[in-house]
């Protein structure tokens, strides 16, 4: 389903490149962690999958079912079903968030070429969708993550997730800064979503949120490549030893 | 007014003196009113305000007011579903009161006309000072408007709505609203109709002690309508004001506001939105007074400003000497969508209190780079996105007032608003 091959990127600002040389296979079904010491190109890959700006590729390709996704803006990505949970996700004051959950929603379903949803519908999807997630309905009357709390505000990531219905889902760091009962809550919300016909990239730098949503590979990202794959028992190895180990080999 | 000698009359003021000369036998009002009628006649012979005028400097009338219709309306107007469900509404069609004074527990209402033809009003029609046009044009021409008082300990239940609907010809109303001590009260003073009408409106307001008081000033005139407002206010003790102006229409317009904040322990809060589109002169001009000590204040006014429009926006705080610890706080950002949109701020504090905290601040902003990012990557296009952030960007202004019903109603105001210009 994704594809990287030999991708190289800068920051557009500033021409210092992050990203040198990735390569990444993930298939539809699949959960992927690409975990990593800080530093090391994590959350610039997801900003770069998801189409931001600010960085500039130099070389390569993101193939996304097979078709480059560089020349689209962030807005046909995710029509097409790439979604990213941000890390921080933004404060928005003046946007209610029911308000945003609808033109989001429709905004994507227009670019398919579906109906708008009506109201009623749409709440009731809002409604069962929030309730799994603990997340009270006056909290959506509220602008756009003004006020939310770490936890509420990944919640909100991962509830904007499940009724956008992505068929790529990149989760960037969405373990820091909750508390386990958050922990807990997200990931179940998480492995809700997981399917045969739906892929998760999973960044992460402990190894922490692989016990609640259990990886079928793990790569490790150094210096903006991807130095070792394996299976979910990568990341116990890592939580054991550390990333030096695998640092010195790369190096 | 200025008092430069104005040999070649323009054909608004021409329009004006004769419109005077026509009318002064027709309009409300006993011995004294008709003097101070003559004598603010007197002063508009000098000619309207230039940019020569410090206050009016960014709001050349002379220049700006090309023409004035004729006094009488040949327009029509009806009364309008208020903005605010459930509220008392007080008609002002085409200029004057309309029908009966409805009744509310602990306010009572009468027709201005009633209180020029007594004379009781007449005090209240000086201007304020040789270059208060928009006072001086009021009280010569002024011939109704609905006077509201609110005794002592009322909370009120439900919003009064003064609604002064133009059209199309001259409107010239006043608003004096007397609010008790104690009070609770929440009044949207409405101004809009239809056609190019020459509208002016000034609202004398008297907060009393430990009242709190919102006051909402929509101003929807039509693109071609002349819209001169001034919204003149007293804060007594440990009382409130909140007032919020959004003006979203009129060809030429000025909202005056001019208070002050003469009970100790008083707090006046003003949020002001300013929607400017069109080939459009729009311009929010403050004066606010800390007359006494511990008393606060904040305003915050943005503006979106497209196509050919140009605002303004003077804010002018006074700390007098005895007003320690006055805690005030201005700023003005502004987004300008268009190039050639424009808009002056001026923002000015004179203190003369020495333990004061004073502030202000004026930006023109860009829309954020990383909220458009947000919300493309939510599958929102860039357009509809923008628009989302643009709105954005006044409507949480309008989420600090406190009440829900308030909020919403206003937002849909604004909604509307971009889905005509955005």
């Amino acid at each position: 389903m994704l594809e990287i091959k030999n991708l190289h990127a800068r920051i557009a600002d500033t021409g210092v490149e992050i990203i040198r040389g990735l390569n990444l296979t993930v298939k539809a079904g699949e959960v992927a962690a690409i975990m990593g010491p800080n530093g090391s190109g994590k959350s610039t890959l997801s900003y770069i999958l998801a189409g931001r700006e600010d960085y500039e590729v130099t070389e390569g390709d993101v193939l996304y079912n097979g078709e480059s996704v560089l020349e689209m803006d962030p807005a046909e990505r995710a029509a097409a079903g790439i979604f990213l949970a941000f890390q921080y996700p933004l404060e928005i004051p003046g946007v209610a968030t029911m308000e945003f959950l609808k033109v989001a929603l429709n905004a994507q379903r227009k670019a398919r070429g579906e109906e708008p949803l009506k109201v009623p519908e749409l709440l009731k999807r809002v409604k069962e969708a929030a309730g799994s997630l603990d997340i009270e309905m006056g909290m959506l009357k509220r602008p756009l993550n003004v006020g939310f709390s770490g936890g509420e505000k990944k919640r909100a990531e991962i509830l904007q997730m499940k009724l956008l219905q992505p068929k790529l889902c990149v989760l960037d760091e969405t373990d820091s800064g909750l508390d386990i009962d958050a922990l807990k809550i997200v990931a179940e919300g998480v492995n809700a979503l997981r399917s045969p016909d739906r892929a998760m990239v999973v960044i992460t730098h402990y190894q922490r949120l692989l016990e609640y949503i259990v990886p079928d590979t793990v790569h490790v990202l150094y210096r903006g490549q991807v130095v070792r794959s394996g299976d979910k028992t990568l990341a116990s190895e890592l939580e054991a030893n550390g990333y030096a180990a695998i640092v010195e080999e790369a190096a | 007014m200025n008092m430069h000698a104005t040999i070649l009359r323009t054909p608004a003021e021409a329009a004006l003196i004769e419109a005077f000369a026509e009318r002064c036998s027709d309009l409300p009002g006993n011995e004294s009113v008709v003097i101070r009628r003559d004598e603010a006649m007197e002063v508009l012979k000098q000619g309207l305000p230039t940019r020569r005028v410090e206050s009016w400097h960014y709001t050349d009338m002379r220049r700006l007011l090309s023409s004035v219709p004729t006094y009488d309306a040949h327009g029509h107007a009806e009364v309008l579903a208020p903005v605010l469900d459930g509220s008392v509404v007080l008609p002002m069609l085409v200029g004057a009161a309309s029908g009966a004074a409805p009744a509310l527990e602990g306010v009572t209402f009468r027709p201005v006309r009633d209180k020029l033809a007594d004379g009781s009003l007449a005090q209240a029609l000086v201007p304020q000072g040789d270059d208060d046009a928009i006072g001086a044009l009021n009280a010569a021409f002024v011939r109704d408007g609905w006077f509201v008082d609110i005794a002592d300990g009322v909370m009120v239940e439900r919003p009064i709505e003064l609604q002064n609907v133009q059209g199309g010809g001259q409107a010239h109303v006043r608003l004096p609203v007397r609010v008790g001590n104690g009070v609770k009260a929440t009044i949207v003073e409405r101004q809009t109709g239809a056609g190019a009408g020459f509208v002016t409106s000034v609202a004398n307001l008297v907060v009393g002690d430990d009242s709190d008081v919102l006051y909402v000033i929509v101003q929807e005139q039509p693109e071609t309508a002349t819209h001169l407002g001034q919204f003149n206010a007293w804060i007594g003790k440990n009382a409130k004001l909140t007032l919020f102006v959004m003006n979203a229409g009129g060809k030429l317009v000025r909202q005056e506001v001019r208070v002050v904040a003469k009970g100790e322990g008083s707090d006046f809060q003003l949020r002001g939105v300013n929607l400017l589109a069109g080939d459009t002169h729009t311009d929010l001009t403050m004066v606010l007074d800390h007359t006494v000590p511990h008393t606060g204040s904040r305003e915050l006014v943005r503006n979106v400003v497209t196509g050919k429009a140009r605002g303004v926006f003077q804010g002018r705080i006074n700390v007098h000497q005895i007003a320690q610890k006055t805690d005030a706080k201005m700023a003005c950002n502004t987004l300008l969508l268009s190039d050639d949109a424009e808009f002056s701020t001026k923002p000015e504090l004179e203190i003369f209190a020495d333990d004061v905290a004073c502030g202000h601040g004026a930006t023109v902003t860009e829309i954020d780079r990383n909220h458009l990012f947000y919300l493309m990557a939510r599958g929102i296009d860039e357009k509809t996105a923008r628009g989302l952030l643009v709105e954005a960007f006044v409507a949480s202004v309008i989420e600090e007032l406190e009440d829900e019903t308030i909020v919403e109603a206003l937002e849909a105001r604004l909604h509307q608003w971009f889905a005509e210009h955005g």
